[in-house]
């Protein structure tokens, strides 16, 4: 009797880990309900017991960019394409939190919730899921900042010819699902890798970190030597944060490959990471 | 088709032992080629020993389960009992998805929810009634069916006036209240708890069993109940399941699987156990003989300390049949000389009359620790099971009655007016 076959006569079924594609999307979709709770939880536990409450969701970019505008704008004299240095660093950040949020906070997933994960079942993909969606609240609350600012520079009319905002803003929600994925499914790997060899733990952290400036964060694309050009494009974040800044500010290279390159890296990855985790999750108690 | 609720064919689970680090990516590597490249049996399985850690085994690997088979009926509860280590927790982890089994299968019909700890999810910072969502949801319940059942989970937990307030600053058995009344409410065909009870105030526990005894009495469901509290066992189960090192031992009543459970302690202790016995590098158990006449016992340990060990504490236990010790009686009570002791070989002797104990099943066990160092843990090695009758001045007007106390106390009482 397969598992099928066990299936129409029982409702549960409790076997060695059987197809790798077996993916059980059917519970996750049951579960919803806990997704929802989970990101509550996260939004309301970050400022209970603060002061300013919500209000650190935008006190981290603010002073991100102050610096960076300090540091990488005047001391450094980097090249912003010609767009107010707060402009385009804000831009950069914003996109970049939420893509390395959502990351790192996936990469920690099982080792985070080890103690739950061993008492209790349900979807093991809901944690991951919960965790870009609380992030996606606070990249939307950051977005709002960011919108703030344009419309400071409009009213001031600082705005060069160089800001032309276009129809590339509407692949806006694109971009924002590509990150969010990119980040999902980076994180699965990670942390399905590290219940077993701890090392990548290690690695995230700081890995993150040098891969910000190994994206158009805090420089164009088109300020980047051109011997190094290729790297950085290999680089899935340069094509969404260039898009991204193309489409909002109208300075960018956006090329129909460069982002064809991101798109096709995120599903890849994404696959590669629910398949792997699913994979981990079903015995990660006994290992970790 | 009979109304089997779950069907255990074949089940093992194999564990490694020691640290997983050095040369695991290799033995994955070789493990995974064995098995689903060239379709040879999976090299680790082979190897495999049966699960008793009082024996040091020769390979690492070992089985937690071994070709466990069983069905339990609908309605029926079942208590799982056995030695620590002897495979409840990971049968129950199986069953409750936790972890998948190494080969084998276990068929399910019905919704499932499994109470392996009370309070799993609950965020510190959140309400009461916040946490109850929560935890509801992580059980499996929808949103729809906690809101329909809110005000009989905040009823029954009996914290009405903290709902609002974040659970960190509630009291640990307001904590557990809260949690066990969440998971008293599930709606589910199959409930498998673990020791969860083993926290509480006795007024909740008293409660909680009694819900518990409800579901499965009342409402047809099945329930797995894993205790070291044989009392409430016995109390809640009807049938027994006793696992032995990972494998089944017996399937039956549950009064005649606690029974097996007691002779069955007593058959390892005879085989297992060698003297003089090596308590530590430092102390060495040489021998020891219980004796019990009556209602009293007598007790000689010769041991022998190979240099001076302050704080070092030698006696005995006595428990009771639910593991509770009852009694302690230790050399360096009562005796300030014996507080630093050794070098050298000793023999102590003491005798105890436990007239005062209630009739029924306790267990002697020696007892040997440092204070505030180690503790040896060899109570599962050096006992003696043995059994008190009823003192022949007990008013016997009251026979048949089971005393739910331990200790029965034999002090005067004066009547006025006589």
């Amino acid at each position: 009797m397969n598992h099928n076959e066990a299936l129409k006569e029982w409702d549960l079924v409790i076997e060695p880990q059987t197809s790798l594609f077996e993916l059980n999307l059917k519970d996750v979709w049951r579960y919803r309900d806990l997704l929802w709770l989970l990101v509550k939880r996260d939004f309301v536990s970050f400022y209970k017991q603060t002061i300013l409450g919500p209000l650190w969701f935008f006190i981290q970019p603010l002073f991100t960019t102050i610096i960076f505008t300090f540091i990488f704008g005047n001391l450094a004299g980097l090249s912003t394409d010609g767009l107010p240095q707060p402009l385009f660093y804000m831009a950069g950040i914003t996109a970049w939190n939420y893509f390395a949020d959502c990351l790192t906070k996936t990469s920690t997933v099982f080792r985070d919730n080890a103690n739950i994960f061993g008492k209790v079942y349900f979807p093991r993909l809901i944690m991951p899921l919960s965790i870009v969606v609380s992030n996606l609240v606070r990249f939307g609350v950051q977005m709002l900042l960011f919108f703030v600012m344009i419309g400071y520079y409009l009213v001031q009319n600082e705005m060069s010819s160089l800001f032309q905002p276009n129809i590339y803003i509407l692949l806006f929600p694109v971009l924002v699902l590509l990150m969010a994925l990119l980040g999902l499914g980076l994180g699965l790997i990670i942390t399905a890798l590290t219940t077993k060899y701890r090392d990548l733990a290690f690695l995230i952290t700081f890995g993150v970190q040098l891969m910000m400036y190994a994206t158009t964060v805090i420089y164009p694309l088109s300020a980047a030597p051109e011997k190094y050009k290729w790297l950085i494009e290999l680089n899935p974040m340069t094509g969404i944060i260039e898009a991204f800044r193309f489409g909002f500010l109208g300075q960018g290279e956006f090329t129909l490959h460069t982002f064809g390159y991101s798109v096709v890296f995120t599903l890849i990855s994404l696959v590669l990471g629910v398949i792997i985790f699913n994979k981990t999750e079903k015995t990660f108690v006994d290992t970790v | 088709m009979s109304n089997t609720a779950i069907k255990v064919e074949n089940l093992s689970k194999i564990y490694r032992l020691g640290e997983i680090g050095t040369g695991t990516i290799s033995r994955d590597m070789e493990r995974w080629f064995k098995t689903k490249v060239l379709k040879q049996e999976d090299p680790f399985l082979k190897i495999g020993e049966t699960n008793d850690r009082a024996y040091k085994g020769s390979s690492d690997i070992v089985y937690s389960l071994r070709d466990i088979n069983f069905e339990i009926q609908q309605g029926d509860a079942v208590g799982i009992i056995g030695r620590n280590g002897a495979g409840k927790s990971t049968l129950l982890k199986i069953l409750s998805r936790v972890t998948t089994p190494s080969t084998g299968r276990i068929n399910i019909k019905g919704r499932v929810a499994s109470l392996l700890e009370v309070g799993t999810g609950f965020h510190p910072e959140l309400t009461g009634r916040e946490n109850i969502y929560l935890n509801g949801a992580i059980l499996g319940m929808r949103k729809r069916e906690i809101d329909r059942k809110l005000d009989e989970i905040i009823d029954f937990s009996g914290v009405e006036r903290y709902i609002d307030t974040p659970v960190k600053r509630y009291s640990s058995g307001m904590y557990v209240r809260l949690a066990f009344a969440v998971a008293a409410h599930l709606e589910s065909e199959i409930l498998i708890v673990d020791e969860v009870l083993a926290v509480g105030d006795a007024e909740f526990q008293k409660k909680c069993l009694g819900k518990m005894g409800e579901v499965s009495k009342g409402e047809g469901r099945t329930v797995l109940f894993v205790s070291h509290n044989l009392a409430s066992v016995s109390q809640l189960c009807i049938t027994g399941v006793f696992l032995d090192n990972g494998v089944v031992h017996s399937v039956d009543s549950i009064e005649k699987i606690i029974h097996d459970y007691h002779w069955n302690k007593i058959a390892i202790k005879k085989n297992v156990y060698q003297l003089p016995f090596f308590i530590s590098e430092k102390i060495i158990l040489n021998n020891y003989k219980f004796t019990k006449i009556n209602n009293e016992i007598s007790v000689e340990i010769n041991f022998k300390l190979s240099e001076k060990i302050p704080h070092f504490r030698v006696g005995f236990k006595i428990f009771n049949s639910a593991e509770k010790d009852l009694v302690r009686s230790l050399l360096t009570d009562f005796e300030p000389r014996a507080f630093v002791l050794g070098p050298g070989e000793f023999k102590i002797s003491s005798s105890l009359d436990l007239g005062f104990l209630a009739e029924g099943q306790y267990k002697f066990a020696l007892h040997f620790s440092i204070y505030g160092v180690k503790d040896f843990l060899i109570e599962d090695h050096f006992y003696e099971n043995f059994e008190i009758t009823r003192s022949l001045d007990f008013n016997i007007a009251y026979l048949m009655e089971s005393t739910r106390a331990d200790v029965i106390t034999h002090n005067k009482w004066e009547i006025e007016n006589f």
